[in-house]
């Protein structure tokens, strides 16, 4: 069967504009939630965030090109251009007219549609920009990198909520593997920190007002997170070939539906995702290491996700280590998995595992290595990254080290 | 209408009974509102009386919003009412 490796990795995220940056932030345990910086912050009650901060679009585009591109494209092309940089491809003949771009979001350019339902609605304006509809689909920020770097194979976005990295990175996995493409580009991106994205979100009342505690007994919800990683996902012996830097093996992946409940969410589904991820890359439950949580600092999440992932390891669940990120970059919706997969890299290739952060008490529903509060140095064969969305669908990748 | 009758009008709706099949004594739970269910009464309860209501949907015990019973609901929206005036 044909492998898959990763080799370039790219990212934009409350952590760091870059990758290195990113892993530096992570090893360090740094938080990168703050207060939040938008219009009409004294209308929600809800006031952090893992917003990019200090970011100036204007000093790498010019004004036609901001005119089309969302905060989320934005995002998408910024770590796009460090993963293809990495990774020293170039699209032409027949490897472009093969390879795509399937990118995650779930809300696309949601940020262009706050603002111009603003003009139409608070402003009482009858005339709005006319790139608003090319800037607002959940399709642009993936053909803004397909016209980047002349991808002409398969290219969409996939949107399954939180799970929508994980599910488009799968894609992106399984059209390598099946031999439709020798390399794509794929991860996620989002940009859902403005007024009506958060004040959506207040609604549900699941969010918290002071920090994301995964795992932690006094968790007291999820904390929104922005930004975007890309990676260039390629054929191992095409990899081979050109005497690429691998940083990881992509070896399995399973997706599933709890068909369940549209916010609530279910051990089984989850233990069925994990359980099939393994399955798929032929992996033995002994050789997992680490797994990179869904995590999400909800009383719900964090405790089915510990409880399935007991169910599927048995014994071993004990053995290994389990941490989310989402409390140093907070929830990255669409985007989340794409900047966690950073994490299981950081882990395989560097031997770093990367705490949870903000950790104060066990909780007995919890009761598993969650790496509290500071990185730790460890050797690991096999990660996995766990993606759970509201709506029942699940989706965890399988990484192993090269 | 009371704060009382308006309170229960609400949770008879999301519990799709008759006011007079909500007694104060019940739990939202016994009258089969689930987490979705108490999170939409809190919505509408919050609209009917122009109020805020303190509650997290992760920690409900923790909440300053006793949802314990119907009367505890309604005893926790007549001081928000009062409060808040």
């Amino acid at each position: 069967m044909r492998r898959v490796v990763i080799t370039g990795a790219g990212t934009i995220n409350p952590l760091g504009s870059d990758v290195p940056k990113t892993m530096e932030a992570m090893r360090e345990g740094r938080c990168g939630i703050s207060e939040l910086n938008i219009r009409d912050i004294d209308r929600l009650a809800i006031r952090i965030g893992g917003q990019i901060h200090d970011y100036h679009p204007e000093d790498r585009w010019n004004r036609q090109q901001i005119a089309l591109y969302d905060r989320y494209t934005q995002f998408a092309l910024i770590a796009a251009q460090e993963a293809v940089a990495q990774s020293g491809l170039t699209f032409s003949g027949d490897l472009a007219a093969h390879s795509g771009v399937v990118l995650g979001t779930a809300g696309g350019g949601l940020q262009t549609s706050d603002e111009n339902y603003r003009t139409v609605y608070e402003e009482g304006k009858n005339r709005v920009h006319p790139f608003v509809v090319p800037k607002l689909m959940n399709n642009a920020a993936a053909s803004h990198i397909s016209m980047e770097y002349n991808l002409k194979g398969p290219s969409f976005t996939v949107a399954t909520a939180c799970a929508s990295s994980n599910h488009a990175m799968g894609q992106a996995f399984h059209m390598i593997r099946s031999g439709m493409s020798d390399a794509m580009l794929t991860g996620g991106s989002e940009s859902m920190l403005c007024f009506g994205g958060l004040k959506a979100w207040e609604g549900l009342r699941v969010m918290s007002k002071d920090a994301c505690r995964p795992f932690s007994a006094n968790r007291n919800g999820m904390v929104q997170g922005e930004g975007a990683a890309i990676f260039v996902f390629e054929e191992y012996e095409h990899a081979k070939k050109r005497g690429a830097e691998i940083l990881c093996e992509v070896s399995g992946f399973a997706m599933t539906s709890d068909a369940g409940d549209i916010v609530m969410p279910s051990k089984q589904g989850a233990a069925r995702a994990i359980s099939g991820a393994l399955a798929d890359g032929r992996i033995n439950k002994s050789e997992v290491g680490y797994i990179n949580a869904h995590g999400t600092g909800t009383a719900a999440n964090d405790k089915t996700e510990c409880a399935a992932v007991a169910d599927v390891f048995g014994h071993h669940a004990d053995d290994l280590m389990i941490s989310s990120t989402k409390s140093m970059h907070g929830h990255l919706i669409g985007g989340t998995g794409a900047v966690e997969l950073l994490a299981c890299i950081m882990a395989l290739r560097d031997g770093v595992i990367a705490p949870t952060i903000g950790y104060e008490e066990p909780d007995p529903e919890c009761a598993l290595d969650v790496v509290p509060n500071e990185s730790r140095d460890a050797k690991v064969e096999v990660v996995l990254s766990n993606a759970f969305a509201f709506g029942g669908l699940n989706a965890v990748l399988a990484l192993r080290k090269h | 209408m009371s704060v009382k009758d308006k309170v229960i009008a609400i949770i008879a709706e999301q519990a799709v009974l008759e006011p007079s099949d909500v007694t104060e004594d019940s739990s939202l739970e016994d009258l089969g509102i689930d987490s979705m269910g108490l999170v939409e009464s809190i919505f509408a309860i919050e609209e009917a009386f122009d109020i805020s209501v303190p509650f997290n949907a992760n920690d409900p015990s923790e909440s300053d919003f006793d949802i314990s019973s119907v009367s505890a609901i309604i005893a926790a929206v007549e001081k928000l009412v009062a409060e808040q005036a």
